[in-house]
């Protein structure tokens, strides 16, 4: 299908100025749907979580959910929003079977949240820059069916035969973030659209609202781009979607500023069209033309009555506001005391909560980082999970930590109860017992293996006796391997040169 | 007078997926000429102090808890669907217009 020749990122900048703006879809945590009772779990037998109101069938009646409304106010607050005093709902009429009703209730020109911003952070090699992204508006909407296209070949929207549709999704609780265009960031555009649906991520989950997972679809993110020459009009806009992932945001932007570069380089004119991105090839492809916003007839919904916050309900639930991610990563760097770089690492390990959990639960701060992001980080990379999926406690890190400081664990050892909670083995006393992982502190015990390792190797024990006290290394990896990591290295160390009467 | 074009009601039918003859067109367009003749009178008595009415009921703020209710049944969900394969609605190809 398409040639496209993509003019290189650099040159591309070197001749436009990219403009773009996010809409971040993001499916609220609720238990149950928007305008209905039935269950948002995610992962459940096909069309089992439906009912009268979800399927649209005839005299069905929605009631929003209150708690829904409450998360988008709160959504609102921590994106620096002001509050609508009154809105309403609107029907947005299409034809389309992800919605069984033909239309989606959304808002329309009546957002609940309005005229906010959120300030992101970018590494430039100047250092860190803030960047302010500011926030049209934050509105509520349900979210659609699942539809799965089959008889084509690529399994994709183009050359099914047929669709199969799932209504579970149809109803959950969809809030759409709109940020205003934002232009003047060059060649760092694709960082600022990454900075921005990741911190957009972190504040979703500090206020607990939605579990936020790209992977899952609870977030999803559309790319609206254009081009222009310093000084000239903004160009025409691209709607790229289907960018389901950090690293794809990032991508998109980045993909698009080429393509479009390539379009207008050829002196042809950018198409307003959405396009779809496909993870694969890093690249998007030319979908359905846009239709105009007055197709879609919005209207009213007469079904449900408007929503009017007091000041005393939004001013409650600003008091139920957590700390930023921001302002919680400025202090906990101060903290403990850790440069800007490791502060970024911890970050974005997914650390940084679990560090700060395992501090409160008593464990030593350098301790902590160190267990998160070394060990912990290697085996939950390893495995293909978050961090914080990994089933160990803050309370159990300070128990290996308790132990370690009392001589009874080393660090390998505690690498081998680490391994024993993760895989179910019990708490850090039974996986000790269960795996005998105690450290051997029996002077007798230890000496026997000394002997054997010497006499296993009697010409690095003459070494050592004639003076070269470096060599003493392969004596004491021998008895840590013959103790199967159980001893002390430092002690057996000790033991050894009094067995071969030398000093250090 | 409002009136409304015979391209305009061929878009609309295009917009609800209604497959209109040209015959079809004459006759919608001329009767929803004079429903929305009719309509128009209202703003005739319209004033700008007059604001917009969407709810004849002035309530606001009605919510339902953040409840889990029974779904249906799946089975007798899928029996009202034209075709169903894999516990899902089969629906046709989706697009095919373009």
């Amino acid at each position: 299908m398409s040639q496209t020749t993509y003019v290189p990122f650099e040159q591309a900048l070197k001749v436009y100025e990219p403009v773009f703006g996010l809409e971040t879809h993001v499916e609220l945590g609720t238990k149950s749907k928007m305008w209905c009772g039935c269950s948002t779990d995610f992962g459940a037998d096909a069309n089992t979580q439906v009912c009268p109101v979800c399927l649209g069938l005839p005299g069905s009646m929605p009631v929003v959910n209150r708690v829904a409304v409450e998360s988008t106010i709160r959504i609102g607050l921590a994106l620096n929003c002001s509050i609508a005093t009154w809105c309403r709902f609107a029907r947005k009429n299409y034809f389309y079977p992800d919605m069984p009703k033909d239309y989606q209730i959304s808002q329309y020109d009546e957002p609940l949240c309005f005229d906010g911003y959120l300030d992101v952070t970018v590494e430039t090699p100047e250092g860190p820059q803030v960047v302010r992204v500011e926030i049209e508006r934050v509105h509520m909407e349900e979210d659609t069916g699942k539809l799965t296209h089959a008889g084509g070949a690529t399994g994709r929207i183009h050359g099914a035969d047929y669709s199969l549709v799932d209504y579970n999704r149809a109803g959950i609780p969809l809030i759409e973030i709109v940020t205003k265009p934002v232009s003047g960031t060059g060649a760092l555009a694709p960082a600022v659209a990454r900075a921005y649906v990741s911190e957009l991520r972190d504040v979703m989950r500090a206020l607990g609202v939605s579990d936020v997972r790209m992977e899952e679809g609870s977030l999803r993110c559309d790319v609206n781009l254009s081009l222009n020459r310093p000084g000239e009009q903004w160009g025409t806009r691209s709607e790229t979607k289907n960018v389901n992932s950090l690293r794809s945001v990032e991508r998109a932007v980045r993909s698009e500023i080429e393509r479009q570069a390539s379009v207008l380089d050829l002196g042809d004119r950018v198409i307003q069209e959405t396009r779809h991105f496909h993870e694969d090839t890093g690249r998007s492809t030319s979908g359905r033309s846009k239709e105009q916003a007055e197709d879609y007839r919005y209207f009213p919904e007469p079904d449900l009555v408007p929503v009017a916050p007091s000041d005393a309900w939004v001013e409650q639930l600003r008091s139920t506001m957590p700390e930023m991610p921001s302002v919680k990563r400025a202090r906990l760097q101060a903290e403990w005391n850790i440069n800007e770089f490791e502060l970024a690492s911890l970050v974005n390990a997914g650390a940084l909560d679990l560090v700060e959990a395992s501090i409160a639960a008593g464990v030593d701060s350098v301790a902590a980082r160190k267990w998160w992001t070394g060990e912990l980080l290697r085996v939950a990379n390893d495995t293909g999970v978050e961090l914080a999926d990994l089933q160990v406690s803050p309370g159990q890190i300070r128990e290996i930590e308790e132990l370690i400081a009392l001589g009874a664990l080393n660090d390998k050892l505690a690498r081998q109860v680490f391994e024993g909670i993760i895989h179910g083995e019990g708490d850090v006393a039974s996986v000790i017992a269960a795996r005998g992982l105690a450290v051997v502190s029996d002077d007798t015990a230890l000496l026997a293996a000394i002997d054997q390792a010497l006499s296993a190797q009697p010409d690095v024990a003459d070494k050592i006796r004639s003076g070269k006290v470096q060599a003493a290394g392969a004596i004491v990896g021998a008895v840590m391997k013959s103790t199967k990591g159980q001893a002390d290295a430092a002690k057996v160390r000790i033991l050894l040169l009094e067995r071969l009467g030398v000093s250090e | 007078m409002t009136s409304i074009s015979r391209d305009e009601v061929a878009h609309l039918a295009h917009l609800a997926r209604l497959d209109l003859g040209a015959e079809e067109l004459d006759h919608y367009a001329s009767q929803l000429d004079v429903i929305l003749q009719a309509v128009a009178r209202i703003s005739e008595v319209t004033a700008d102090d007059i604001p917009a009415m969407s709810h004849p009921v002035p309530m606001t703020n009605v919510f339902r808890e953040d409840v889990v209710t029974a779904s249906l049944n799946r089975a007798d969900v899928l029996s009202m669907a034209p075709a169903v394969e894999d516990d899902r609605f089969k629906v046709p190809r989706i697009l095919d217009e373009e």
